[in-house]
């Protein structure tokens, strides 16, 4: 494999819970909430799928108990910003710091006897790539096709996701819901409804990335095993736009880093491991300074203004 | 019969004072609830974490050990929060002044008098604590950026470039390739009261009454006050709230930066790993639980500096693990959230007179 | 659609009852409505109007009493199930999604539509249906790309293409020109005569007579009256509506104007979206004169408002309060130059809901003594003060330190006025302080505005009500587009006149919108 394409298939892989955890994300932020959870439920996602896959051998129960797991969370968010009426901001931090400790106390306590109740250091089952023969050597093609079935899921999830909210009835409500409830409301479209409904899509989503960290790309577990990918998903919304289809470009950049950041150590570089790893960090603050200040830019010369108040933060 | 909300017609001062407490209980319960399905005694348990955390004289001083910086990075959120400015970098700004302060500490005490060390570290602590959240405060006031992904993110870069200095330039030769500074000179280091309890414990207090009046009885503390409610009614008023908003998560930046003063002059006496153990996070809880109050933030910060330190006996004496104390913290915001409604509604039965028809007109 | 409707009414809603926190909005009311036939619901401002037809259309419930549809009794619970009726409101704040084209905003939130809508097909129907009403709308321009007449347009044509029967305009032509009312009467005969029905909310008697076959007056929740349109006047409504004879007359002493306290030259600002929002706008106002500025909402009254006061940059041109340069000064140096603003939107703006009546009093005196003495303040000081306010401007309140938010309307804008009054030194800004406000507070903002101009100081006055201008203003200018198109000594100014400018046709005859 070149240099080119193998750069390529740890982008992807490294994109890939980026990619479902920012879509996810987008349509709740396009029904009008704001979940700065997703860390948290990320590292659900992650724990719970892992610790299944260890004691059930299925790697499909695992992905249930994820989607399951992240439901939840989210439900708790919609339930605390959409009926009780609180403040996201807030409310999301509390589903990250929750979903921190508790995911921590799983760690601690959910492994065999045998590992002082550890999960940490276990392996378990995994999903591996696709064993595409002879493709796997065809630069680019190969590394696009020679993934796991998780990143293959984003293949279809992307375009998916775009035409849902475009060009369908339920999209078109959804992006009027996220501009403008109550105009949405007196159309008659179930405004508290759909906010729930997706914010525990979205948290679904965000799990199943955490999955993906546990069950393919980073096996196992170990505590912070995400790293902060529930906050940079949160500046790949904004980067893209509040537009799935744009989700694909922000998970290419980071995985594209993680990808620069693995090939630069495993030369033996001069440059320390910790200024590597910070690049994903700094280039998200670089990242949502630049995507912000276009937009100011961008609102004079008339562009729909709109897209910025997708982040709608209720506060009442 | 159907349960609505309906809207007081005033907040209910009652609900303010209560709610806390019913959280702090619920949270009780649903932890006591998560123990019984783990196989373990909750009142147990939680007998533990007390006596672990204020049974004893040494258990209560190292509960003030965790305490401290709790006050001051709770202090330095809340004051942050009340502006809206959703700063969740204190963990950072905590992690920066601490590097800051060991390299006072460190490479200026060869030729800095020693009277003057520690007044100069608490000086370059607070001031990089400042620095470290004026950075997203300007890029909000200026570039309108949203703050809590960039103070965010700058917690994991404060992180790695404390680890970097801990494991690269500033590790200590003489420390058998243990990561860690140098053990800092006598002169730099912050008296301690009681046990590990150290004078930032005073510091905390005095903030603490410090901010409260400054909200309450200056005109700086009403301006801020009515940026926070309505940043459009202040500019419309003439008060000039980038300015202050800047200023105000200078102020947040510093006191949090105290807190990593604190943690490096008091507690380790050098720069090594665990510099923080998520005391950035945990203040969110604390300003939040505090209704955002300075006088109620020293009181909250005890009971979750118990917490923490109940949580570590916990693993020792019961064999669970010690992220218990993290666990019920995470979980005191949810009862406090939902909670808050109550300040503003109340629950009122409506019997519904109509009966449900799926009339379809026309023919 | 059988005949044996000509019996019962399409619409009749008995005993409709339906109260909020502290105020009775319906009051066992009756009204019904036949098909074809247009009826007005007259009243002023929180007389109940908009509540009984939100009840209609299934924003609210009501508290008790029974809606019938074509003879039967319904339980609309939503706007759905309204829509599924036959009922379409057209409120007075649009429910249009800004960013989304005009055939999706059409539309939004039909069931009945496939999954993937045929967006082809909306917009063709759309083009039809523009057709026959005679109101054109390009269904692909955004709605932020439409002026507010053609925003209407869009509202009703979604209530077309849900096949509306019985449409609810609420307050229609508050945001129209005299020429766009016409144009939207023509609209509603049109559909009368297919058949429709429509139910006319208003305070307008005017209106009355042109649009509608019956009137229903309301007052405070209670049909007061109800007559057949041919059988009445305006004058004879107005009566019946307040419930006394409205004096359209406010004493006020002889206009002596003295020195230019104010003065625009060549003013040039932009809107937030970059667009040119006042060109080359001049104007000068003395003390002792109160200038109105009328003019359809939209043309550059807020900006207008906010380039004097600081809080929008001027691009070019110049400002002078009392002789003084202040283009481009910040909102604090023009405060302090003597100025104050009682702002278009009360709540976001002018008030702060979450903070206490006595702390909004106090929020532009809280810089100085009394309340503060170098950099402390004093929280008993502002109390004290507050009192003093709230007394001497009848401010309803249940405590100084009840939150702003739980104030009725017309106490929000007392508590706003108070403050900028008690800190008036020169030039008194007020934007639509009368908006949505009941006829008695109406009266007391403009007794304390005339009051001002009495003491001596100058007033702006901005207004989309004619008549206000005409009995409160000494002169008066239009503004149409960001400029000021004609400057008038209220006595004696012609209101079709007005209108007319106010549309942008100059007195000439030309429109002067290219």
């Amino acid at each position: 494999m070149g240099l080119i394409t193998s750069l390529l298939a740890i982008t992807l892989r490294a994109g890939t819970s980026l990619v479902y955890a920012t879509i996810g994300e987008t349509y709740a932020e396009r029904a009008g909430i704001l979940n700065l959870g997703l860390e948290g439920i990320m590292l659900m996602g992650a724990v719970s799928s892992f610790a299944t896959a260890y004691y059930t051998g299925s790697l499909a129960l695992a992905i249930i108990v994820a989607l399951g797991v992240g439901g939840l969370m989210a439900l708790i968010h919609a339930f605390l910003s959409v009926t009780m009426k609180a403040n996201q901001v807030v409310s999301g931090l509390s589903i990250t710091l929750f979903g921190t400790g508790f995911a921590s106390f799983l760690g601690q306590r959910l492994g065999p006897a045998s590992n002082g109740y550890y999960l940490v250091g276990l392996t378990g089952p995994r999903f591996t790539p696709f064993d595409i023969g002879g493709l796997a050597n065809v630069p680019i093609l190969g590394a696009v096709l020679g993934q796991d079935i998780f990143t293959w899921g984003t293949y279809l999830l992307i375009p998916l996701a775009w035409f849902y909210l475009y060009r369908t009835r339920n999209g078109l409500s959804l992006r009027a819901i996220g501009e403008n409830p109550r105009t949405a409301d007196a159309m008659g479209v179930n405004v508290n409804r759909a906010k729930y409904g997706y914010t525990i899509f979205g948290g679904m989503l965000t799990a199943l990335g955490g999955a993906h960290l546990a069950l393919a790309y980073t096996p196992g577990w170990s505590e912070n095993i995400t790293g902060g990918r529930g906050w940079i998903v949160i500046a790949l919304v904004i980067f893209s736009m509040w537009n799935p289809a744009r989700a694909i470009t922000g998970a290419l950049i980071f995985g594209g880093i993680n990808a620069v950041q693995f090939r630069l150590q495993a030369s033996g570089t001069n440059i320390p491991a910790a200024f590597l790893n910070m690049l994903p960090y700094l280039t998200t603050i670089v990242v949502l300074v630049a995507i912000t200040w276009w937009e100011t830019l961008s609102k004079r010369v008339g562009s729909p203004a709109s897209l910025g108040t997708a982040y709608v933060r209720e506060d009442k | 019969m159907t349960l609505v909300f309906e809207k007081r017609k005033t907040v209910s001062k009652t609900a303010i004072v209560v709610v806390p407490f019913i959280s702090f209980a619920v949270s009780l319960v649903l932890t006591g609830v998560l123990l019984v399905t783990f196989g373990a005694n909750p009142f147990e348990t939680f007998a533990a974490m007390f006596k672990g955390a204020f049974g004893s004289g040494r258990a209560f001083t190292e509960t003030l050990v965790k305490a401290i910086p709790l006050m001051l990075t709770g202090l330095g959120v809340a004051l942050a929060f009340k502006l809206r400015f959703w700063n969740i970098g204190a963990e950072g700004q905590l992690t920066l002044a601490g590097v800051a302060a060991t390299w006072v500490a460190v490479y200026w005490s060869p030729w800095l008098p020693a009277p003057i060390l520690l007044p100069m570290l608490v000086l370059v602590g607070c001031a990089a604590g400042a620095l470290w959240a004026g950075i997203p405060a300007l890029l909000k006031t200026s570039l309108k950026v949203d703050e809590t992904l960039v103070t965010l993110m700058l917690n994991y870069v404060a992180i790695l470039i404390s680890q970097f200095l801990y494991y690269g330039p500033w590790r200590d030769p003489k420390g058998f390739g243990f990561p860690g500074t140098e053990m800092f000179p006598k002169a730099a280091w912050f008296p301690r009261i009681a046990g590990r309890a150290h004078i930032g414990l005073y510091f905390a207090l005095v903030a603490a009454a410090v901010l409260w009046f400054v909200l309450q009885r200056t005109r700086w503390g009403f301006e801020l006050k009515v940026i926070g409610n309505s940043p459009k009614a202040a500019r419309y008023q003439g008060i000039s709230v980038e300015r202050n908003i800047l200023l105000a998560v200078l102020l947040s930046g510093a006191l949090c930066g105290l807190a990593g003063v604190g943690e490096v002059a008091g507690i380790s006496r050098r720069l090594q790993q665990g510099l923080s153990l998520g005391y950035g996070y945990t203040a969110i809880i604390v300003a939040w639980m505090a209704q955002l109050n300075p006088l109620a933030i020293p009181f909250v910060a005890i009971i979750m500096g118990g917490l923490l330190v109940g949580g570590d006996q916990v693993q020792m004496v019961m064999g669970l693990p010690s992220s218990m104390g993290l666990l019920m913290q995470g979980m005191m915001l949810f009862p406090m959230l939902a909670g808050s409604l109550f300040t503003e509604y109340r629950i009122k039965r409506m019997t519904g007179t109509q009966t449900r028809e799926a009339a379809r007109g026309g023919v | 659609m059988t005949e044996t409707a000509s019996e019962t009414p399409l619409v009749e809603m008995r005993g409709i009852c339906k109260s909020f926190p502290g105020v009775q909005a319906s009051d066992n009311i009756d009204l019904h409505l036949d098909r074809g036939e247009v009826l007005a619901l007259l009243g002023e401002n929180g007389a109940g109007k908009s509540t009984l037809m939100n009840i209609l259309s299934g924003l609210y419930r009501q508290d008790s009493g029974d809606v019938f549809i074509r003879g039967r009794k319904v339980d609309i619970r939503s706007p759905r199930d309204a829509a599924d009726l036959g009922i379409g409101m057209v409120h007075q704040n649009f429910m249009l999604v800004d960013t989304m084209s005009v055939a999706e905003n059409v539309i939004l939130g039909m069931a009945s539509l496939a999954f993937v809508p045929d967006m082809a097909a909306v917009k063709r129907s759309i083009l039809e249906l523009g057709e026959r009403y005679n109101m054109k709308v390009d269904p692909d321009a955004f709605i932020w790309q439409l002026s507010v007449g053609e925003q209407q347009r869009v509202e009703i044509l979604k209530q077309l293409y849900r096949k509306a029967e019985i449409l609810v305009l609420d307050e229609p032509t508050a945001v129209l020109t005299p020429q766009e009312s016409h144009e939207l009467n023509d609209v509603v005969k049109r559909m009368q005569a297919e058949g429709k029905s429509a139910v006319f909310i208003t305070h307008k008697m005017d209106e009355v007579i042109a649009f509608s076959d019956r009137v229903m007056v309301l007052r405070k929740g209670k049909v007061v009256a109800e007559k057949t349109t041919r059988e009445t006047d305006p004058k004879d409504l107005a009566r019946v509506m307040v419930g006394r004879e409205i004096l359209f007359h406010i004493e006020k002493a002889p206009f002596s104007p003295g020195a230019v306290v104010l003065e625009l030259k060549d003013v040039c600002a932009e809107d937030e979206r970059g667009l040119p929002a006042l060109r080359e706008l001049s104007l000068q106002l003395r003390t002792g004169e109160i200038l109105g500025i009328a003019g359809v909402a939209g043309n550059g009254q807020r900006e207008l408002s906010e380039v004097i006061t600081g809080l929008r940059p001027v691009k070019s041109g110049g400002i002078s309060i009392n002789c003084v340069d202040a283009t481009n000064h910040t909102p604090l140096q023009i405060i302090n130059s003597g100025v104050s603003h009682i702002p278009q939107d009360r709540i976001a703006v002018g008030a702060v809901g979450d903070m206490s009546v006595a702390n909004n009093l106090a929020m532009k005196d809280y810089r100085s003594a009394p309340i503060a003495s170098g950099l402390l303040i004093f929280p008993w000081r502002i109390l004290e003060f507050a009192r003093r306010m709230i007394g001497a401007f009848n401010i309803a309140t249940p405590s100084p330190e009840t939150m702003v938010k739980f104030l009725s309307g017309g106490n929000i804008q007392k508590t706003i006025l108070a403050r900028e009054i008690e800190a008036c030194g020169s030039l008194l800004i007020a934007v639509y302080p009368s908006r949505g406000l009941d006829i008695g507070a109406t009266e007391s903002v403009r007794k304390q505005l005339v009051a001002q101009r009495d003491a001596g100081k100058a007033v702006l006055l901005v207004s989309e009500d004619i008549e206000e201008l005409l009995c409160v203003a000494d002169t008066i200018a239009v503004m149409y587009d960001g400029k000021a198109v004609g400057v008038m000594p209220a006595e004696g100014a012609d209101p079709q006149e007005i209108g007319l400018l106010m549309a942008g046709v100059s007195p000439s005859g030309k429109e002067s919108r290219p």
